[in-house]
């Protein structure tokens, strides 16, 4: 380590640039053929979308598997311009509550509560307000559903982002100041960087959620209205209205593929690029792999074509915005203080009004007793919650330990519990209504457990993951004392996968409360069976259009999820936080 | 105070009776810096010296427009036929942005400026020249090591051609061997002059470091930050450590250091820390380091009675890390600290040749009784009938003349003192203090 090295210029990036050969490989064809056919086919979606809402009628969906790939296709594209919409939310609005502390006052409990709302019950109101914004045309229903997807996906986004912008370590804040660092060169160089790492796991789950609500939401009954969407959504409720199981397999199928398709073509190689900006100086061991990311990388003229994607960064990064002068005033000692109470009071003030117009418009349609009726339900699926998510964990605790602590194990079925944490478990609800109805088993008890079908695996994830993150010294240290059996559990195993567990139970207990709206009531041709539970209630009101029930039904579950979190989990994960963190 | 008289010209940065508080707005302040002067000319290294709290890293920043002071001014004097005077500041955390490459991360000052690309990447390049960066343009600062981090901190300082570089504490994250080569060769550039900077104003609490580098050394008190005395460097450069002029100077400024109640005088434990009473200040020092001091001086070849700077070689610690464990000896009336000599009280001689349960005791009785919040802990713990109070009453009366973060710092220090004393417990699951025995 020379200071005054008089070398000669070695490694200069441009350089490094003339030095990318001409010749293509196959690796290069292969990949030309990949991102033209991908551009072509969001070509074909779009167009489709744009078309009138006639057009539904005179070519419905059918069962016909040719017509399968073109469903797929469509839904996905649903999926990524919700996402889309979801970004442009969370850059918008978490960016004004982390700037502003007034926004701040009001956007932080309003994500927290939309985080735990269940949203499937927003599915009434918005179809309608979005079929009136277009009329007649298959853009006004397309766009429901995306708000659907939406509404799944933006809130935690948007709560990461604001959590990141809050963090930003003061060194670099330091440094952007000291530069005097435009608001906009600010947010590119710093802030979302800064952010990216968070946000693209939180994108991850948002997708997640998303597909199980892109299901539930293609094919929308309100009232007298019925849209059926081209979907893979729609095909499998059209399946299920058949009793059709075998295309209800092949509709699973599809699922299948198109989920695993979007995590190893997009979720991947983000994955593997966001590594880069995770904020730590030291070489971190283990770096997430991504087959794609690396050919994009090794790839001579994949490099090249790959090159426009990254336009936008560089664009943005290079883009100045005329400085815009700032008025500053000096606001006389104490205004701010007289300022603050007066957004207080205005905020206040509005929640009072909100209150007011839900009064009289419940009040308008209900009866006292129907809220009382409610909170019964209510009281139904939160045993059934409880109970779930307790069976889940006695489950997946131990199996999940014993996969953690195998890293061998531990490598092969992470993935596998991830996909199944994806996998839109609603899906999968018509073989299990099949096997009740041959069976005449108790629908109570029976449409339960469809409520964890598809949550339970954030338990095993988390836990996989809590016990391989157990330092190998604390094991080894366990191994020399012969600390094993109940006292490991108490001492070693669960102190260690607590966090993890929590953050995992959190998550699955929020979706099953989601879940017991598409799962408390379902359907199986003519069969119709139903659970008495708040969930039933709900997906009831919306199929008879009873938006003041509807209404009620959200606002009591929304009580529901919140106090469950207040009292049972965010304690938890103080304690967690304060007592088992490792390091 | 000294005040140095420069011919006009040549005063690039002018501060004046500086005055900074930290806290609310409602009384809980705590003064980091009353009424400094400095004064920064052409072609000269100044180093602001001064132990932690000192308040010399808030002078940097404010110097740097990062923070805004209470009263006084700053001031950069024009100067004939000369630019306006420009700053830029080089981080002790390095504060590099780890997403960008070495050269985007020096080019990341041009960028800002709106500087053309090709211009941009021409003068970072440049810059990565000259402090012998070449060969890793393209790395991530996750691939480099702390030395080259650092370089990579000061490249993007010099790019942007500050007239004067303001630098806070740049070697101390680094390893010792790392830290005197990126000395030597950034006095190398300066004395070459090769760097387009005019001044360098450097804050630093290593002593030798100072004398090492810099033309004039200001020296901080503590509680509050005040500029107690300015001393000159006229070793000629590259200096030896080993040059006898060169020790005298590093001693003198040991003895400075230690100057009983250096801001004020007193009783003796007024002005150690700050603060006052149950109020003050305390760090957190573990009672083995206190221990280990106690038997270092206790044992050969000081028996007794220390040097300062000998001290702080024996023992391999830094000024900065030696001076609050020698000083809650003070506290703790174990010891004197007097014109760079540490002595032993004979309390501390007893201390050190007791056994485990004695050492305890004898601990206990001195924290009880110099430490005033261990005092009144213990006092509120008897006179209750239960023997237990909550934590969060203490901290509430220390945050009436602290900041929250001091207020958490104190109460954990005299925690832990107490624990080892067992003069009283803490239970943190409940967050109260006991005087039961753990069961």
């Amino acid at each position: 380590m020379v200071f005054l090295s008089g070398d000669p210029k070695a490694a200069r990036p441009r350089a490094r640039f003339l030095r990318v050969g001409t010749v293509p490989s196959w690796a290069d064809l292969i990949a030309f053929l990949l991102l033209a056919a991908a551009a072509i086919l969001i070509v074909r979606g779009a167009e489709d979308m744009g078309q009138s809402l006639a057009v539904l009628h005179t070519t419905p969906v059918t069962l016909d598997p040719a017509r399968l790939p073109e469903y797929a296709l469509r839904t996905t594209l649903r999926m990524f311009l919700a996402l889309g919409a979801s970004l442009f939310f969370t850059f918008t609005v978490a960016t004004l509550a982390a700037k502003s502390r007034k926004a701040e006052l009001v956007i932080v409990p309003a994500l927290d509560i939309l985080q735990s709302v269940p949203v499937l019950g927003f599915l009434t109101f918005t179809v309608t307000f979005f079929m009136g914004l277009f009329p007649g045309r298959q853009l006004g229903v397309e766009c429901a559903a995306i708000f659907a997807i939406f509404t799944s996906q933006a809130w935690n986004m948007a709560f990461s982002f604001y959590q990141s912008l809050r963090s930003i370590p003061s060194d670099l804040d330091e440094v952007s100041r000291q530069f005097a660092f435009s608001p906009w060169r600010r947010f590119v160089r710093l802030e979302l960087p800064f952010a990216t790492p968070s946000l693209v796991w939180n994108v991850m789950m948002s997708m997640s959620g998303g597909w199980f609500f892109v299901v539930a939401s293609e094919a929308i009954t309100v009232g007298n209205t019925t849209v059926t969407l081209p979907g893979i959504g729609s095909w499998l409720s059209l399946a299920i209205a058949r009793q059709d199981m075998k295309a209800v397999a092949i509709g699973v199928g599809a699922m299948a593929v198109v989920i695993v398709l979007y995590d190893q073509l997009v979720f991947r190689p983000i994955v593997a690029w966001a590594d880069k900006f995770r904020f730590e100086q030291t070489a971190s061991g283990e770096r997430p792999g991504s087959w794609l990311y690396d050919l994009v990388r090794r790839t001579r003229w994949l490099r090249a074509l790959a090159a426009p994607l990254t336009w936008p960064a560089s664009v943005m990064a290079a883009v100045d915005w005329p400085a815009i002068p700032k008025a500053r005033f000096a606001p006389p000692l104490g205004a701010g203080r007289i300022l603050d109470a007066v957004w207080i009071a205005l905020v206040v003030a509005s929640g009072v009004a909100g209150a007011w117009v839900l009064w009289t418009f419940l009040s308008a349609h209900l009866v006292f007793a129907d809220l009382l009726t409610a909170f019964g339900l209510g009281l139904a699926t939160l045993a059934r919650v409880a109970v779930l998510i307790a069976l889940a964990t006695v489950t997946w605790v131990p199996i999940g330990v014993w996969i953690g602590l195998r890293p061998a194990w531990a490598e092969r079925l992470q993935p596998v519990a991830q996909f199944l944490a994806a996998f839109p478990a609603n899906v999968m609800f018509p073989f299990a209504v099949a096997g009740i109805v041959a069976f005449h088993l108790s629908p109570d008890i029976w449409l339960s457990p469809l409520m964890v079908l598809g949550t339970q695996w954030y338990i095993l994830f988390n836990v996989i993951a809590g016990a391989s993150a157990i330092p190998g010294d604390l094991k080894e240290a366990a191994g020399i004392f012969g600390i094993r059996g109940w006292q490991w559990w108490r001492q070693v195993g669960i102190p260690g996968i607590f966090p993890y567990y929590v953050t995992g139970a959190l998550t699955a207990s929020g979706g099953s409360w989601n879940a017991s709206i598409v799962a408390e009531a379902v359907t199986w041709g003519d069969k119709h069976l139903e659970a008495a539970g708040l969930g039933a209630f709900i997906a009831k009101a919306t199929a008879a259009g009873d938006y003041a029930r509807v209404a009620l039904g959200v606002a009591v579950m929304s009580i529901f999820v919140i106090a469950f979190n207040r009292m049972l989990w965010r304690p938890m994960y103080r304690f967690a936080e304060r007592r088992l963190r490792l390091a | 105070m000294t005040h140095i008289t420069h011919v006009q010209d040549t005063r690039l940065v002018d501060v004046r009776n500086v005055r900074h508080l930290y806290g609310k707005a409602s009384g809980a302040n705590l003064l980091v810096l009353d009424d400094v002067d400095l004064t920064l000319c052409d072609n000269e290294i100044v180093g602001l010296l001064g132990r932690s709290g000192s308040g010399k890293s808030t002078l940097l920043r404010s110097i740097a427009g990062l923070i805004k002071p209470t009263s006084g001014q700053i001031l950069f004097p024009p100067r004939a036929g000369q630019a306006p005077t420009t700053v830029s500041m080089v981080f002790q955390s390095f504060a590099l942005f780890p997403w960008l490459t070495v050269l985007q991360n020096v080019e990341v000052g041009l960028e800002a400026r709106r500087v053309k690309p090709d211009e941009r990447r021409r003068r970072a390049l440049a810059a990565i020249d000259l402090i012998g960066l070449d060969g890793f343009e393209n790395a991530y600062p996750k691939e480099l090591s702390g030395g080259m981090r650092q370089r990579v901190g000061l490249a993007r300082a010099l790019v942007v051609d500050p007239s004067v570089l303001l630098m806070d504490e740049p070697f101390s994250a680094l390893d010792v061997l790392t830290a005197e080569t990126l000395r030597t060769d950034l006095l190398d550039l300066w004395c070459e002059g090769r760097m387009p900077i005019k001044a360098i104003l450097m804050v630093t609490h290593n002593i030798e470091e100072a004398v090492l580098m810099c033309d004039r050394i200001l020296v901080f008190s503590s509680n509050p930050g005040r500029v107690v005395s300015t001393i000159k460097v006229d070793l000629p450069q590259p200096r030896n450590r080993l040059d006898p002029a060169f020790r005298a100077l590093v001693e003198g400024i040991y003895v400075q250091m230690t100057q009983p109640g250096q801001a004020r005088g007193g009783r003796q434990n007024e002005g150690l820390f700050p603060g006052t009473g149950v109020g003050m200040v305390l760090p957190r020092v573990s009672t083995n380091a206190l221990a280990g001091l106690i038997e270092a001086v206790g044992g050969a070849p000081f028996d007794g009675k220390a040097h300062m700077p000998d001290l702080a070689k024996d023992l391999q610690y830094e000024a900065d890390a030696l001076f609050p464990i020698a000083e809650t000896l003070q506290l703790l009336r174990f010891a004197e600290l007097e014109g760079g000599e540490l002595r032993l009280t004979p309390a501390a001689r007893r201390y050190a040749e007791a056994d485990v349960d004695a050492r305890k005791r004898l601990f206990a009785q001195h924290l009880l009784a110099h430490v005033p919040l261990a005092g009144h802990i213990r006092r509120v713990l008897d006179e209750r009938v239960s023997h237990r109070a909550p934590a969060t009453r203490f901290r509430d009366e220390l945050e009436d003349s602290m900041s929250p973060d001091y207020a958490e710092q104190t109460l954990k220090a005299v925690t832990n003192w107490a624990r080892y004393a067992e003069a009283f417990a803490y239970d943190e699951g409940a967050d109260l203090f006991t005087l039961d025995d753990p069961d």
